[in-house]
C-alpha cells in the first residue's frame, strides 16, 4: 500500500477563535497516517505556525500537506498584504503584530523563525499586496 | 512529581483530565507566549500559563505538554475545558501567581524543559 | 537582596542602568502579558519576562519595579534600551528560561 497522502484545508483570516483547529486535526490525520515522534511534533509546529500566521495578517489562506514515503511538504498559501522584507520578517523576535495579537500570546516574532528550525528545507515566495507562500519540507 | 502532588502543592482544582493524574512531570515550561511555548517547549514538560483560551489547549496538543497549569486562580472558559478533554490534555488551575508556582515547582524538583538558549534558536536540551 | 547580588548569583548580563544596581528586590513577579503585570506585580519586584518591546519599560516605571529580567535570550530593542536608561530601570537578560530564572530567584529570597 502507498504511503502517499495528501490534504488541504482553507483557513479564514482574522478568525482567532479557531486558531490552530486546522493544525490540530492535520496532526491528528499524520499521525493516523503512522508519522511520529520528532517528525509528527515539527509537522504540526510548523503547520501551527503558519495557521496563525494566516489569521493574524491574511484575508484568507490554504494549508496543504503531502506526504510521500520519504517527506511531507507543507504549502501555505496566503491572499494578504505580502512581505515586504523578508529578511527581516525571518528575524527571532521581529514582528509586526498589533496589541490584540500579543494579547493572545502570540506576535512575539518567533513564527517564521520557528518554522525554519522545525523544517529540512524552508522557502518564502511573497508578493507585495498580494500574497505569500511557505513551502516546507520535512524529511521522515 | 506526579500531577495528584503538583496540584496539592499548590492547592490547584483539576479542571480536566482527572484520569491523568498519575502522569509523572520532570520539567516545566513557564510562558504567557503562546509563541514561546511553540518554538521552546519540550514533549513531556508541563505548560505553565495566565492565559486560558482553546488556544493553549491546541498548542499543548501540538507539543506534545503532559499537562497545562493555569495560574492566578483563573478559570478557562467551558470551550477550553470540553477541548481539553477531547485531546486528552490535563488542566490545572491554582491560586499562586507564575512566579510562586514556579517557583515551588522548582524548589520541589522540577526544571526548566530547557537548559538554555544558545545562540539564536539553538536550543540545548536537557 | 539588592540587584547586583542578584545579577551575580543568577549569571545575569546587565543591558543598562549599571549604576543603579544597588536598588533592593523585594519580590519576583513572571508575566508576558502587559495588562497583568499593569494590574497584579508590586512595587520593588523584579519583573521576569520575554518581552523585549520598550513598552515594558512604561510598565516598570509605573509599577515601580526594581528592574527587567529578559529570559530565553532576548535581547532588548534598541529603542527599550534607551527609554530604560532614561528612566533608570535596570535591564538584566539572561540565556535561561524563565521557569529556571523565577525557580532560583524565588529559592534565594524566599529562603
Amino acid at each position: 500500500m502507498s504511503r502517499e497522502y495528501e490534504v488541504s484545508f482553507p483557513v479564514k483570516g482574522d478568525n482567532f477563535e479557531d486558531a490552530g483547529k486546522v493544525s490540530v486535526e492535520i496532526k491528528r490525520l499524520l499521525k493516523g497516517h503512522g508519522i511520529t515522534g520528532d517528525i509528527l511534533r515539527r509537522a504540526a509546529i510548523a503547520t501551527y505556525e503558519s495557521e496563525v500566521n494566516i489569521i493574524s495578517y491574511a484575508q484568507q489562506g490554504n494549508i496543504n500537506v503531502r506526504v510521500t514515503d520519504d517527506s511531507i511538504s507543507i504549502n501555505i498559501q496566503d491572499r494578504g498584504p505580502g512581505i515586504t522584507d523578508i529578511e527581516q520578517a525571518m528575524k527571532q523576535g521581529y514582528s509586526t503584530a498589533n496589541d490584540r495579537i500579543r494579547e493572545m500570546g502570540f506576535g512575539a516574532g518567533m513564527g517564521l523563525f520557528n518554522i525554519k528550525n522545525c523544517s529540512d528545507s524552508f522557502e518564502i515566495l511573497s508578493e507585495i499586496n498580494k500574497g505569500t507562500l511557505l513551502k516546507i519540507l520535512i524529511n521522515r | 512529581m506526579i500531577l495528584r502532588e503538583i496540584a496539592d502543592l499548590l492547592d490547584a482544582k483539576v479542571l480536566a483530565g482527572e484520569k491523568h493524574l498519575g502522569v509523572e512531570v520532570k520539567t516545566a515550561f513557564s510562558a504567557d507566549l503562546m509563541s514561546d511555548v511553540l518554538a521552546f517547549a519540550k514533549p513531556g514538560s508541563i505548560m505553565i500559563t495566565g492565559l486560558t483560551n482553546p488556544q493553549i489547549v491546541r498548542i499543548a496538543s501540538i507539543v506534545d505538554n503532559s499537562a497545562i497549569l493555569i495560574v492566578r486562580g483563573k478559570i478557562p472558559p467551558d470551550e477550553t475545558i470540553t477541548l481539553a478533554e477531547e485531546l486528552d490534555i490535563p488542566i490545572l488551575s491554582t491560586k499562586y501567581i507564575l512566579f510562586e508556582t514556579s517557583g515551588r515547582l522548582y524548589a520541589n524538583g522540577i526544571v526548566g524543559c530547557i537548559r538554555k538558549i544558545e545562540g539564536p534558536g539553538s536550543v540545548v536540551p536537557l | 537582596m539588592n540587584l547586583t547580588l542578584l545579577t551575580e548569583k543568577l549569571n545575569l548580563e546587565v543591558r543598562c542602568c549599571k549604576d543603579k544596581l544597588d536598588r533592593e528586590v523585594s519580590g519576583g513577579y513572571m508575566g508576558d502579558l502587559l495588562s497583568d503585570v499593569m494590574a497584579n506585580s508590586k512595587k520593588d519586584d523584579v519583573w521576569i519576562t520575554c518581552q523585549s518591546h520598550q513598552n515594558v519599560v512604561a510598565v516598570s516605571v509605573l509599577k515601580e519595579h526594581a528592574g527587567i529580567i529578559l529570559v530565553l535570550g532576548k535581547e532588548p530593542d534598541t529603542d527599550t534600551i534607551e527609554r530604560a536608561s532614561q528612566e533608570g530601570i535596570p535591564l538584566l537578560v539572561t540565556d535561561l528560561p524563565g521557569f529556571e530564572i523565577a525557580g532560583r530567584l524565588y529559592d534565594l529570597i524566599t529562603v
